[in-house]
């Protein structure tokens, strides 16, 4: 497990490294690989003064200000999303979870759309309103789905996935109402809906930030027992585990880990579905290895969906939600059918 | 005594399941659970491993209200073998053992003794050795089985309950099954509850009968006190002959072709 861990994990920060270096460089100004690495370099402490700098400010600017917060930015949400999808999948022991299976997205998604529907993105709180307001009503819808959920002071798994779909369908339609009512703003709530990572700047990387760190550490403290649950919910509860207490915790905090996300960059479909599946079928079943390998491998599949977002067919963005979809799903098909030969000649 | 069950009831909204079961588990006693279908066996086992609460009465065990231990402590105590076994995951077998050390790691997932050790002795006493690396997956029904025997003896029990483990097994495995179960317990002493469907083996390595019709407890004592024609054919409604078994002089049933009762 050490072993699978360390080689998956060096690779994985080798990639994400290159990720970040190449990323940063594409864009409407090209930047050499060369000049970022010294930009970089010269925003460290004591190595910095070392580098004179031989840059134009311009390029500067457009490094620090647009694109390094952009990228940082997709690189946490795309691993928050794929953290909670790996504990979303653990948890309800079923393939076809990802973070947004109880609700929380289309939750989000009316706190969002109500709000620009009102025009009132900036009512109270400024440029954060948005963001505010999509986390909270994300986070009720999840409390709603729990108390819909809830029998007998258990969690059937089937009862969290009906509630869940019920909350989406209700939800959804009341979205679908506001943005066909909303004429001239329909391009907004739309496009929120389809998820952007454009205009977010720095702030939204220290908000995002904490989220993420204490979601991973709590949901990588639970992967042993999510390793039991595999073995089924029964098993894992003669074995010791409090099954129901685990199911909560783990739930609600995937479920705040995903509702931050979608809080800054809107709804970005399937990487939370996605991601930790790739991942699975690579490392194996054992989520003290998926849960940290998620992470890396949701922040550097998002990087690389947000910049062909924004440079395939520059100046006009493609939607996100969009990119991870047209990305995801072919690359998921073909990791679907080596598995399925490799198993066929006998090696998996 | 290991566990005490005092008027144990259980309902399922209006539907009375289990009512005023008494029951006294000594140390070291093999009990077997046996009824027909829907007398609530299953769910006698899911209140005496704590699982469930029942709705009127209470069990002890080592003198302890049930609910009283946390999932861990109990789990240090009673371990519980299903009728399904494991689920096929792609863990190995060496893996799922490991698991089974879950209730004695501390907070940071470590354990103050190595548990590796324990672990290989039981992989050689279950010929799992071979398999190690194996995924469940790969693995047939009987050794499945196996692995799950050997996932709770690394749990280290002092009680074994087990529900129907033989249920899917052939008739080897059925048998080696016993014998594991029997050898172990004379190696460490442990207390086994168990039920069975099969009625036969139930005579020859329980020392105890439990008997459960409709929810209640219909009889209770030795194997040569429980198995008789007369007290088979009301409880299981067919009419069977009971003989002694030529070897060990337990008491067989044997079953005859149309002799089922209404």
């Amino acid at each position: 497990m050490r072993q699978k861990l360390a080689g998956y994990g060096s690779a994985g920060i080798v990639l994400l490294l290159l990720t970040l270096i190449v990323s940063l460089g594409i864009g409407s100004v090209h930047l050499p690989v060369s000049e970022i690495g010294a930009m970089l370099l010269h925003r460290l402490p004591w190595l910095g003064d070392a580098i004179v700098p031989g840059w134009e400010v311009s390029s500067e600017q457009i490094l620090m200000k647009v694109r390094l917060p952009r990228i940082l930015l997709g690189m946490l949400v795309g691993a928050s999303l794929a953290v909670a999808g790996a504990a979303f999948q653990g948890v309800l022991r079923n393939p076809l979870a990802d973070p947004f299976t109880l609700g929380v997205s289309s939750g989000a998604a009316l706190g969002a759309a109500s709000l620009i529907f009102f025009g009132m993105e900036y009512s109270f709180a400024g440029g954060y309103t948005l963001p505010l307001v999509a986390f909270l009503t994300g986070a009720g819808t999840l409390w709603v789905v729990l108390l819909l959920a809830r029998d007998q002071g258990k969690l059937p798994v089937h009862g969290l996935i009906l509630s869940g779909v019920v909350m989406q369908s209700f939800l959804g339609a009341v979205v679908s109402f506001l943005t066909v009512m909303s004429k001239d703003t329909v391009n907004q709530i739309l496009f929120w809906t389809m998820g952007s990572l454009s205009m977010r700047g720095w702030s939204y990387v220290a908000i995002l930030f904490p989220y993420f760190g204490v979601g991973l550490i709590y949901l990588w403290s639970r992967s042993r027992a999510l390793n039991l649950l595999s073995l089924g919910e029964r098993q894992a509860a003669h074995m010791g585990l409090n099954v129901d207490r685990l199911k909560t915790s783990v739930l609600v905090v995937a479920t705040l880990l995903a509702a931050a996300a979608v809080s800054v960059s809107g709804v970005i479909g399937f990487v939370g579905l996605v991601v930790p599946h790739m991942i699975r079928l690579m490392t194996g079943s054992d989520y003290r290895v998926i849960i940290p390998i998620s992470a890396l491998g949701g922040a550097i599949f998002m990087v690389w969906c947000d910049t062909a977002a924004r440079s395939v067919l520059a100046p006009t963005e493609i939607p996100l939600g969009v990119v991870t979809a047209f990305i995801g799903a072919p690359f998921f098909a073909y990791l679907l059918y080596r598995n399925k030969k490799r198993r066929r000649e006998g090696f998996s | 005594m290991m566990l005490v069950a005092q008027g144990l009831s259980k309902a399922y909204g209006r539907t009375q399941v289990l009512s005023e079961v008494e029951l006294r588990v000594g140390k070291g006693e093999w009990w077997g659970i046996i009824g027909p279908n829907g007398s609530g066996k299953s769910t006698l086992m899911q209140l005496l491993s704590g699982v469930e609460r029942p709705s009127k009465g209470s069990v002890r065990l080592l003198d302890r209200e049930i609910g009283s231990y946390s999932r861990k402590a109990l789990a240090r105590i009673v371990a519980v073998l299903q009728q399904e076994g494991l689920d096929p995951t792609d863990f190995t077998v060496r893996e799922v053992l490991e698991m089974g050390r879950y209730p004695f790691l501390n907070w940071l997932g470590r354990e103050e003794q190595d548990a590796a050790p324990l672990i290989d002795s039981i992989m050689e006493k279950l010929e799992l050795r071979d398999i190690q690396e194996r995924r469940l997956t790969e693995l047939s029904g009987g050794q499945r089985q196996r692995v799950a025997l050997g996932k709770v003896m690394v749990q280290e029990p002092s009680l074994l309950m087990l529900d129907e483990p033989t249920t899917y097994l052939d008739i080897h495995y059925q048998l080696q099954f016993m014998e594991m179960v029997d050898a172990w317990r004379q190696a460490s002493e442990i207390t086994v509850i168990s039920v069975l469907h099969d009625l036969n083996l139930a005579a020859q390595f329980c020392d105890k009968l439990l008997v459960l019709h409709e929810g209640r407890v219909a009889g209770m004592g030795s194997p040569e006190e429980v198995l008789t024609e007369a007290y088979i054919s009301r409880i299981f409604r067919v009419m069977p002959s009971v003989v002694k078994h030529p070897e060990n002089g337990a008491p067989q049933v044997l079953l005859t072709a149309n002799r089922t009762r209404k």
